[in-house]
Parts: structure tokens; C-alpha cells; sequence
């Protein structure tokens, strides 16, 4: 079953174009990396996807109850603890149970403790966990392995698969390698070949 | 939606929340004014009603920049418009999980203020009345304020010169209603006005704020 087609899609970023002409398709079970070098419009790409900006042209097809969104930064409350920071997203997606998503990102002894007390790589850990509380099928995720190290890597690896095997669906902006089998699509294949502006009082629209 | 509540009002009362602060402010007007316009009794009754209010407004500006910018900068607001809650909710939410931080606690300290400043007596039932049926209107203009300048650095000053104009008639009335009361005056209308604006907020604002934080999360 096809999870998110988009076809023909341009997107913009500060009122410029950075992507036109893209055709995609995610299906059950499928995942897909996206690569490019910095500033082709990966994050540009994956905000649009998730619904935080229009596309300027072409469609997006998908359920949009089904996209869980995974930015650059965690969204993590400094004062919560590691469990007060999962229950809160977990009730608000509608979910309760978060020790699946604690000991699959070995979070379960730092349970207790304040989000300001991890390190980057434990928040990041925590960051990733919130989407296994929210129990949508898609995943777009925002070079989610940042700042994570070999074995918290291994760790995420073994949850898209596992999460792709449940019949989910997954596409990651990513510099790495993180061996699981899935398409690559360069986004820099997309690049607009010549300046496009849209109307500039348009943002304000 | 109660639970975003619920986290809402956590994070004010744990450390660096910001709880209290516009207690404190309160405080230190009510406190600071007798000192500068002498301590003559009379002088202090006629101007209480404008102070309180006045007072009661700044309190509550002073921490409408912190309803999104917060969650702004650490990226929850993002997650949050991706969520299964409408951004009207999630306005209307923030709104008032800032009233029960701010506006609740400046309504029932209020009347104990009103004694530093010589409130006359038949005043004070009015006073906490115009403030449980206004500061909700100040805290819901106040939260579609800080969704127009959510993106800006240090947006604080354009955020007060967009709110504050929309305080005014808040303002009028509610301080207008206990000067009546104070001097034994029906104070129906004046209060009944006050009412009006706070259901028309709470009814139009949620929208407004959804449709600016949408464009400001472009």
C-alpha cells in the first residue's frame, strides 16, 4: 500500500525556489534517504512534507494524520524529566505506553532524570524515542544521527527496520551510512536550474 | 489538549518558569506608588482603581513574549503544529495556561493590594469581578501578540506595541467600573462592556493566532 506519493512537487524556502519537478513514492515497509550537499533542500523538502509550509506547486498525497516529524532540534522541556518529556507526546498523539520507546533507545535508566542533565547525544536518543510514541506510520526524519555515536546509531538502524517491518514507512535525511536497505535519492538532482522569486508580498498571504 | 495544559503549567512552576514574576511586579508598584504620589489617604482611594488595573495590565505583559518564544526555540512549537491538535487549540491552550499562571493569581491578590492603596471599601467585590472577567481577555490578546512576533529576536517591544493598544478598552472599563463602585455608583455597564470584549477575544483570537503562527512557521 502506497503511504505518500508526491508528484511534481517545487518547493520554496525565503521566497525562493529550491526544488522543482519531484516525483516520489513511499510505500508499506519502504524506506528512503535523502542526500545532497548543504543547502539543496533537504530540510526545505521534509518541512513541506510534514505540512509546516504549502508546496508551490504539485500535490502531496498522504494521510496527514499519518506523518510523524522529526526536526533538527528535539523539542525537549529542560525542566521534564525523560519520562515526563515521552508521556506528555505520547498522550498527545493519543498513545500511553512509552517503555517500548525507553528501552529501545536504552533511555530506561534515565528515566527519572531532567532533560537539561543529558548530553546531546542522550537528547538526541530521547528526540528519536518521541517517535516511537506516536504510532504513525511515516517517519520523515531530519538527519536524525547527529551527534549520536556507533552504538546509538546501531540502536536507531534496528528501530526504522523494525519500524519498516510493522509496515511503516520512512524517509531520512541523512550525510551517513546507516546501513539499512533503501533507495537513495539525491536532492540535489532537483536543483532549480535558473533563480526563480515568487511574488514577494505572497509571504504574507 | 489538557494535557498540553497540564505540562504548560508544570513547566511555569518548576525553576526558571517564570512564575510569580508578574506577582512580584504587581507587588512592586502597588508598593512603589504611595511612595511617589505621597502617602495622603484620599489621593490614594481616588487613584487605586487606575493603579490596580494598571498595575494588574503591565504584570501580565510582562511575561506574554515567553507563551510561544519558548517553545519557539527549542523546536516543540514545530512538533507541536504537527501534532494532532489544532494550532486554534493549541492558541487557546497556551492563552490559558498563561491567565492561570499570570491573570489568576493577579485577580485574587488584587483585593490585598487594594488595601495598600486605600481601595474604598464597597470597591473590592467590583475589582475582583472586572479582573476574573478581563485578564482572560488580556492573556488571549496577549497570546495572538506573541504569534506575531513568535519568529523575531527580541520581538518583546513590537510584541507591546501591537498588544497594548488592544488593552486599552480592557483597561477603560475595568479600571471605570471600580472608580463607579468606589463611589457608590452603578457599575453594570462598565463591566458588562468588560465581559463583552473578553467573550469577543476568546471567540475571534484562537483563529487569528492559529492563522499567524502558521505563517510564522513557514
Amino acid at each position: 500500500m502506497t503511504l505518500l506519493t508526491l508528484t511534481d512537487l517545487a518547493c520554496d524556502r525565503g521566497g525562493l525556489v529550491v526544488l522543482e519537478g519531484l516525483d516520489l513514492t513511499l510505500d508499506q515497509g519502504q524506506a528512503m534517504i535523502l542526500r545532497g550537499p548543504n543547502g539543496s533542500g533537504k530540510t526545505t523538502l521534509l518541512r513541506t512534507i510534514a505540512g509546516l509550509q504549502p508546496p508551490v506547486a504539485g500535490q502531496i498525497t498522504s494521510d496527514p494524520d499519518s506523518i510523524a516529524y522529526a526536526a533538527h532540534s528535539d523539542g525537549l522541556k529542560a525542566t521534564l524529566s525523560v519520562a515526563e518529556n515521552l508521556e506528555f507526546w505520547a498522550s498527545l498523539f493519543g498513545t500511553s505506553n512509552i517503555d517500548r520507546a525507553l528501552t529501545a533507545y536504552d533511555l530506561t535508566e534515565l528515566k527519572s532524570r531532567r532533560a537539561q542533565a543529558l548530553s546531546a547525544g542522550q537528547k538526541r536518543r530521547l528526540g528519536l524515542a518521541r517517535l516511537l510514541v506516536t504510532g504513525r506510520p511515516i517517519w520523515i526524519l531530519d538527519e536524525p544521527t547527529v551527534s549520536l555515536d556507533q552504538s546509538a546509531t546501531t540502536l536507531f538502524s534496528e528501530c526504522v527496520r523494525k519500524h519498516l517491518f510493522d509496515g511503516g514507512a520512512a524517509l531520512i535525511a541523512t550525510h551517513i551510512d546507516l546501513g539499512i536497505d533503501a533507495p537513495v535519492l539525491n536532492v540535489g538532482d532537483y536543483k532549480l536550474q535558473a533563480a526563480k522569486t515568487r511574488a514577494f508580498d505572497e509571504a504574507f498571504l | 489538549m489538557i494535557r498540553l495544559l497540564i505540562r504548560d503549567l508544570k513547566l511555569a512552576v518548576r525553576a526558571g518558569g517564570g512564575f510569580g514574576l508578574a506577582l512580584a511586579f504587581f507587588l512592586i508598584v502597588v508598593i512603589m506608588v504611595p511612595f511617589g504620589v505621597g502617602p495622603n489617604s484620599a489621593t490614594l482611594g481616588t487613584i487605586a482603581p487606575g493603579v490596580l488595573w494598571i498595575g494588574a495590565l503591565l504584570a501580565c505583559l510582562l511575561s506574554l513574549d515567553r507563551i510561544f518564544a519558548t517553545d519557539f526555540e527549542d523546536g516543540s512549537l514545530e512538533l507541536l503544529a504537527t501534532a494532532p491538535l489544532p494550532l486554534e487549540s493549541l492558541v487557546a491552550v497556551k492563552a490559558c495556561a498563561h491567565w492561570l499562571t499570570t491573570g489568576l493569581p493577579l485577580t485574587l491578590a488584587a483585593p490585598l493590594f487594594g488595601v495598600l492603596l486605600n481601595l474604598p471599601g464597597p470597591a473590592y467585590s467590583t475589582l475582583l469581578l472586572t479582573l476574573i472577567l478581563g485578564t482572560p481577555a488580556l492573556s488571549i490578546i496577549g497570546a495572538f501578540g506573541a504569534a506575531l512576533t513568535v519568529g523575531l529576536k527580541r520581538g518583546g517591544l513590537l510584541m507591546s506595541l501591537l498588544v497594548l493598544p488592544l488593552y486599552v478598552p480592557t483597561l477603560i472599563f475595568g479600571a471605570e467600573a471600580v472608580r463607579r463602585a468606589a463611589e457608590d455608583q452603578p457599575a453594570t455597564t462598565p463591566v458588562l462592556l468588560v465581559t463583552l470584549i473578553t467573550l469577543a477575544s476568546l471567540a475571534l483570537l484562537p483563529f487569528a493566532g492559529a492563522a499567524a503562527l502558521r505563517i510564522n512557521l513557514r
